[in-house]
């Protein structure tokens, strides 16, 4: 893998206009990521989804070299309908449309940050890779006290064009000061065996809100892992829901820190697995600061030899009293070949806290099951009522009336 | 109020902490085959005995010490430390306690345990343990006559080879991790306990360990096994004299319940927890494993931790045989500098296996409290359930509790619940408290041992009254 690293490595960096110092920090990341590899079961985060093989065995060998040199043509039908929004458009990890249409456009502003390099805290190899290999790197700039009137949806598209490709992508959001974003991610894959490396990195100023909505639901064979840090000072909210379905692995990484006082975080995430998909939610709420409050909710549906995993963490910092944290997990699993995993996990070191925990695994209540179908209701009808009821609960968390709509559509749960 | 005060201010230091001075026999320091050979020959042990004490050591040499535990210390010398020391005394065995030196006797009377039977009125049969030997086991005659073995671990190897040679490491192999392993090459006594076919033991079991030499390691092993339809409660004891070095406390307990068996353990854990400062104390580093391996058998551990500069164990029920059951309780109390990373494993094979957890930590002072646990339900356990509930309370804003579930079902027909829980004790009911006339530390263990109940309710009456106190007295000065 390291001859084809340092190859694709050179290649990429070719069509790039870097400067020196540029190259320098590209070139320190890539010897970071040979030098890790891909994580392993061995890294106690990756203890349930040990990367490194499930790339082998899935992609084998992959290559790191995108030709971002052509476009590529925006095929318009994946477009939502019915809704109107802001567009920005990937496809097979190249930007190819920027598209605010619905927005006053002083109260926006596209930075082109390639040359600068930002680094997480809570990085890991992955972060390197991506390091090493984006090449466009924008940052979105929400100017102070705007409101988006409508949401931005990213589509995330690869077509058949790419096979064992990495794909690296990263995006920055800032949001000013009593500004607003609501933001789609919306995954249309149509490739196979491509892993997708994304990071995002979100800055909330005071009384900031965010609401950003992950929809992977089309059947795909791809591995895809996506971080999302955020960063969010007074009184601002942010609120994360992840639809986790389609694709043949996917782990969703959420970092959250909670700098500012009364600042709060909600995470909240479907999995609705079949086949033998393999998909994690890894969250890590950091409360640094007093009064802030965190909530999460997943909530998992596994058939057949699905595996999910769920690894949430609460750090709860000396200073941060009176900090609410909660977060509850659920799984009902259908086949005996699934498998549901969590690792919840509190860390606390302030003695004025609530913090709490649930996590809850096992079949489909047999009792609930018999009263259904005592009411003249078939056992297929049953379950799926029941499978319904038990995902609407995290769907119906959803703030925002337009987009809760949306999604609901998309998975097809009847209210 | 009076009373009770009196009484917190006689415990209000660690009362165990004095120690015995009295001739011993140590082996070498350090820690090489010489040493191990030492031991086996010292307690004239057979072949085969030294032989796995070797293959362990072969094993422990290619070990590394665990790192990924959350209380971090420094590095231990190995071959700093004296892996066996006894009282001169106990070198030619004497027959009966008349013959035991009146100093060890002494000792125990210190400690609150008299070894002399007609002293004892509460029935409980103990097993004394001093440094690396086992110096008294009482009651052992009316033991005998219903057919239970109760006796130190050394007696056993030599007495019933038979049942030691099937059951020693058959739950804790000798290629188990680094700090099993290092006991299973230098155990030196400990209990041994079988309960034969369809017995109900008459009396509780105790044993009280007690670390006296300075500079040494107590490695001690015990081995429960209880036949089919058999029954057994278990009791331990520790403490250990005020030093400024910490010591090393690694033993291995090891458990077998038949079909229809039941064992259950109880241990009250106060080894001396270090000074205020948190200079010396005991890391207590133990490996306690369960193994349910006939149809219908349950283990229940209970475990009250308040002692130990380093508490480190995960005592661990294996449900192989269908419809086998495992408990755990825990109360783990830290306070100043103490540290504790404990938490439990119930590993589900067996069809309709069940198991409980209930963990209560409080943290005080600038200690840091861990709950780590496992729960794994594998494909075959069919119909399985586990409940677990932990619950953590901090006073104070120099400690950390942590709570680190790993929570694995492989089984669609089986269940897990887990439920966690971090507070304070809210001003309410302090004030509440305070205002009925209690002062605050009475208030604080009042709340605390309510806090707590579930888990003192399932020790035996004797333990739960010491357990009781001893919680109190663990909290003294973290209030206010």
């Amino acid at each position: 893998m390291k001859e084809q690293l340092q190859k694709d490595f050179d290649n990429s960096i070719k069509n790039l206009s870097l400067s020196q110092k540029d190259i320098e920090i590209k070139k320190f990341c890539l010897d970071n990521f040979i030098d890790k590899g891909f994580p392993n079961r061995k890294e106690e985060d990756w203890k349930f989804s040990d990367l490194s093989r499930i790339i082998k065995s899935n992609i084998g060998e992959l290559s790191f070299y995108n030709d971002q040199t052509s476009t590529n043509k925006v095929d318009t039908s994946v477009f939502v309908d019915g809704l109107e929004h802001n567009k920005i458009v990937f496809i097979n990890g190249r930007i190819e449309k920027i598209d605010f249409e619905y927005e006053k456009k002083d109260q926006i502003e596209i930075i082109d940050q390639s040359e600068t390099i930002n680094e997480f805290k809570n990085s890991n190899s992955l972060s390197d890779l991506n390091n090493a290999f984006t090449n466009k790197c924008f940052k979105i700039l929400v100017k102070k006290g705007y409101q988006l009137t409508k949401p931005l949806i990213i589509y995330h598209t690869t077509n058949a064009k790419i096979w064992s490709k990495n794909i690296n992508l990263r995006l920055n959001f800032e949001l000013d000061k009593d500004s607003s974003l609501r933001l789609i991610d919306l995954f249309n894959d149509t490739s196979e065996k491509n892993f997708l490396n994304i990071f995002y990195n979100f800055e909330l100023k005071e009384n900031a809100v965010l609401k950003n909505y992950k929809v992977d639901k089309l059947e795909n064979k791809n591995i895809k892992y996506s971080f999302n840090n955020i960063d969010q000072d007074k009184n601002s909210i942010s609120e994360t829901f992840i639809l986790s379905t389609g694709s043949n692995f996917s782990k969703n990484e959420i970092n959250c820190n909670l700098n500012g006082v009364y600042a709060s975080a909600f995470v909240n995430g479907v999995f609705s697995l079949n086949n033998d998909k393999h998909h994690e939610i890894r969250s890590i709420i950091n409360h640094l600061t007093e009064n802030t409050k965190s909530y999460q909710l997943i909530k998992s549906v596994l058939d057949e030899s699905s595996k999910a995993v769920y690894q949430g963490k609460i750090f709860v910092n000396s200073d941060a009293q009176k900090t609410d944290g909660y977060q509850l997990s659920k799984a009902i699993l259908l086949n005996k070949e699934s498998e549901f995993n969590a690792k919840p996990e509190l860390e606390i070191y302030a003695d004025d806290v609530k913090c709490s925990h649930g996590s809850a695994s096992g079949s489909l209540n047999e009792d609930s099951i018999f009263y259904l179908m005592s009411r003249g209701l078939s056992y297929q009808q049953s379950r799926e009522l029941l499978i319904n009821g038990f995902l609407l609960d995290v769907v119906e968390k959803i703030t925002d009336p337009e987009i809760k709509n949306l999604i609901k559509n998309l998975i097809g749960i009847k209210e | 109020m009076d009373n009770r005060q009196k009484e917190i201010n006689n415990l209000k230091d660690y009362k165990y902490g004095f120690s015995t001075d009295i001739e011993n026999i140590q082996a070498p320091k350090g820690l090489n085959e010489d040493v191990i050979k030492f031991i086996s020959n010292i307690k004239k042990e057979p072949a085969w005995m030294l032989e796995f004490r070797l293959k362990a050591f072969e094993r422990f040499k290619v070990l590394k010490e665990p790192d990924w535990q959350k209380p971090k210390f420094p590095k231990i010398d190995y071959q700093d430390l004296y892996y066996y020391s006894a009282p001169k005394s106990m070198k030619d065995k004497p027959k009966s306690l008349d013959e035991l030196d009146p100093k060890l006797l002494e000792t125990y009377k210190k400690l609150g345990i008299p070894l002399q039977e007609q002293a004892r009125l509460n029935g409980i049969a103990v097993d004394a343990v001093f440094d690396s030997v086992s110096v008294a086991t009482t009651f052992k005659d009316e033991l005998t006559k219903q057919g239970i073995i109760f006796c130190p671990i050394s007696e056993a190897i030599q007495n019933h080879p038979e049942l030691v040679k099937k059951y020693l490491g058959s739950v804790i192999p000798t290629s188990d991790h680094f700090f099993a392993t290092l006991n299973s090459a230098v155990f030196t006594d400990g209990s041994f306990v079988y309960i034969p076919e369809g017995v109900r033991c008459p009396m509780e079991l105790s044993t009280y360990f007690r670390i006296n030499a300075s500079n040494t390691g107590q490695f001690e092993r015990t081995l429960i096994i209880a036949d089919k339809g058999s029954y057994v409660s278990y009791l331990e004891g520790c403490t250990a004299p005020m030093r400024d070095e910490n010591q090393l406390h690694a033993a291995n307990v090891e458990l077998i319940a038949l079909d229809d068996a039941e064992i259950k353990y109880s241990t009250v854990q106060n080894w001396y927890p270090g000074d205020k400062d948190g200079k010396g104390g005991i890391y207590n580093f133990v490996t306690k494993r369960g193994l349910c391996k006939g149809k219908n058998s349950k283990i229940s551990w209970t475990q009250v931790e308040t002692g130990s500069a380093i508490t480190w164990k995960y005592p661990s029920c294996i449900l192989k045989g269908d419809n086998s059951v495992g408990e755990f309780y825990s109360i783990a109390i830290t306070n100043n500098h103490q540290k504790a990373d404990t938490g439990t494993k119930m590993i589900h094979l067996g069809k309709n296996t069940k198991s409980k957890i209930i963990s209560k930590g409080i943290s005080a002072g600038s200690s840091d409290m861990t709950y780590r646990g496992l729960v794994d339900i594998s494909s075959k356990a069919k119909n399985s359930n586990n409940y677990t509930q932990c619950d953590s309370l901090l006073m104070g804003n120099k400690c950390g509790a942590h709570t680190v579930p790993y929570i694995k079902n492989k089984n669609s027909e089986s269940n897990i619940a887990h439920e966690a829980t971090t507070s304070k004790i809210s001003e309410e009911q302090l004030h509440y408290c305070q205002q009925r006339g209690l002062n605050p530390e009475e208030a604080v263990g009042l709340i605390v041992n309510g806090f707590c109940k579930e888990v003192l309710q399932q020790l035996p009456m004797e333990f739960a009254v010491e357990a009781q106190k001893l919680v109190g007295i663990s909290l003294e000065g973290s209030v206010g």
